[in-house]
């Protein structure tokens, strides 16, 4: 079912950060930065795009989603639990030795999940190879890719980019979570990385860049994309890492740290106080 | 005169003839097509194929994603930017989600030749049985690179095939039955197997010939398939020979050598004399210099056999 009010799809996403913080909590590790960012991305693609059935999870005309990002596990499992892949309760067993819900995502164990990921880099090559596998079948399926933006410093990324543009892939959508921050400092600290829309523009990208927590921004850029012909579209999402939980915003620190008792109750708190300012 | 082959050419011209029976085949390489002789079924397929040019990583990632959609991607470059360059995509996107890609990997070992040390992959075979779900292959004539083609396209999951430059021998007929995890045993000498595989098979068979006429009765024993390993041939042969010697144009660390010898250390502890690349890399020469030069050949199997007697 399609959610087209932006009231609705704010909530979808205040719960889907709300599982994200219950998951890390739990299992007491796993990436919280990164799922807050990312986590009003996923909601307009999971409610408002992508054509999916969470009773036919392997249904084969379904649109497809790789997290490249493999480490922001949480945000796609929360967000996969909202939708009716599996029950919300297994979120609490994230990264437990006796779930299904893998530090990084696993595709024969979990519902929903489209590839396994969690080595950076390698999303967009299999995203290509989707493409193409349902261009040769005239399937129909849109192909997303979610990617971090320190994900871009590995090389493999722009073979892939050069692939996707090479086979005219206009089914393939790549969304880059432009939060700015890895492991080590700012993204151009780190690596020199910028002026990531001209890059992807270079390699034959139609690019549309896009504030990634506006709800609306998002659904247009995301249906400009399906009109573009013979051409990839890449998203350039601006994001703030650790959306919605105050202290989380935009420290490096919380890239891959789970909370205390005490940080975690008020990090719920605040997304209960943001849910009710959205009724 | 003997007729000799590449298995990189049994491995292309077959490869053309299954994509007309199995429609879910589609190739891909890597900028080598003329080598690695997917060029022939790209002629045949053109819309079936896909050159993803000088891009390794991407070349795995792609295979990948085609195969959650049903397809049997044979996916070809040579061995060492196969397994060694996109090492890590072969692990994490092919192998632990258990995708049904094929990788036919040529131009292994030393025998590339003139090319040298940065071209001649002499550690494919331990990178990729120690990756677990990987079935690994190395064939050693046209009749068994043949049947290997389109057997693996039978079982679901990823194969790593190892296929050479080198043209060598014809070893079996048309009607030589094979099996995915059993070896091929040749001859029934008692007084020493030795296991080979790939282009070292046939240097294998020539020094069984010159050791009858010095009066030893030795058995060549074909690993077609090093995982899963033939667990009951290898264990037969110790029990039924006097010595137990490995050969393999790869290095003797993590190879066929130490398949070999972990089998036997756990159900039937022997001697095993491993014959390959002493650890160090290649060089450049012509193939069958190098096998001299490194001491995989027929003359050096027969000289390692007299002075262990």
């Amino acid at each position: 079912m399609k959610i087209t009010k932006v009231e609705a799809l704010k909530k979808i996403a205040n719960d889907i950060r709300k599982g994200v913080i219950e998951s890390v909590y739990n299992g007491k590790s796993g990436h919280p930065g990164g799922s807050l960012s990312c986590a009003d991305i996923l909601t307009v693609l999971y409610f408002n795009q992508m054509n999916l059935d969470p009773k036919e999870p392997l249904a084969e005309g379904r649109d497809r989603f790789v997290l490249s990002k493999g480490h922001c596990s949480p945000a796609l499992y929360s967000t996969l639990a909202e939708k009716g892949f599996f029950d919300r309760k297994l979120l609490n067993d994230f990264r437990n030795i006796n779930s299904n819900l893998q530090g990084h995502p696993d595709m024969n164990k979990i519902p929903g999940v489209d590839m396994t990921t969690g080595s950076l880099g390698q999303g967009l090559s299999v995203s290509v190879g989707m493409a193409i596998a349902s261009k040769m079948e005239s399937m129909g399926c849109r192909v997303y890719c979610l990617m971090g933006d320190g994900e871009l410093e590995e090389g493999q990324v722009w073979e892939a980019a050069m692939a996707a543009s090479k086979n005219k892939l206009d089914n393939l959508c790549v969304i880059v979570d432009n939060n700015n921050l890895q492991i080590d400092g700012s993204i151009k600290e780190v690596a020199g990385l910028t002026n990531i829309d001209s890059k992807f523009e270079s390699f034959g990208f139609n690019v549309i860049n896009v504030n990634g927590h506006d709800i609306e921004e998002l659904i247009i850029s995301f249906e400009k994309a399906k009109e573009v012909k013979g051409m990839p579209t890449a998203i350039i999402a601006k994001t703030i890492k650790g959306k919605g939980v105050s202290f989380m915003e935009n420290q490096v620190g919380w890239h891959g740290k789970a909370p205390n008792k005490e940080e975690y109750e008020k990090a719920i708190q605040e997304l209960n106080t943001n849910y009710i300012k959205l009724l | 005169m003997e007729i000799k082959k590449a298995t990189r050419e049994s491995y292309g011209e077959k490869l053309a003839e299954l994509g007309e029976i199995n429609k879910d085949i589609v190739v891909l390489d890597a900028d080598l097509s003329s080598a690695t002789k997917t060029n022939i079924f790209a002629k045949k397929f053109p819309d079936r194929f896909f050159d993803v040019g000088i891009s390794e990583q991407n070349l795995m990632g792609i295979a990948a994603g085609l195969s959650t959609f049903g397809k049997i991607p044979y996916v070809s470059t040579f061995a060492m930017f196969a397994a060694g360059r996109a090492y890590d995509q072969i692990r994490n996107s092919i192998a632990y989600p258990n995708l049904n890609v094929k990788i036919c990997a040529t131009h292994a070992g030393i025998t590339v030749g003139e090319d040298g040390a940065t071209h001649q992959m002499i550690e494919d075979i331990s990178l990729m049985r120690t990756i677990p779900n990987m079935t690994v292959i190395c064939t050693s004539d046209d009749t068994q690179t043949r049947w290997a083609v389109e057997e693996i396209s039978k079982i679901k999951g990823p194969v790593y095939l190892r296929l050479c430059r080198l043209a060598t021998p014809i070893i079996y007929n048309k009607e030589q039955d094979f099996e995915i995890g059993k070896m091929v045993q040749i001859g029934d000498g008692t007084d020493a197997t030795i296991f080979a595989t790939g282009v070292t098979v046939s240097e294998a068979l020539k020094a069984k010939e010159i050791l009858k006429t010095k009066g030893i009765d030795i058995r060549v024993v074909d690993v077609c398939t090093i995982k899963p390993i033939d667990n009951e041939m290898i264990i037969k042969c110790a029990k039924e020979t006097k010595k137990i010697i490995t050969i393999e144009d790869h290095n003797i660390i993590g190879g066929l050598g130490s398949a070999i010898c972990e089998v036997l250390t756990q159900e039937y502890p022997c001697k095993v004399i491993r014959m390959g690349i002493q650890d160090q890399f290649g060089r450049s020469g012509k193939a069958e210099e190098l096998m001299k030069y490194y001491k995989i050949d027929a003359d050096s199997i027969v000289e390692k056999l007299l002075d262990e007697n």
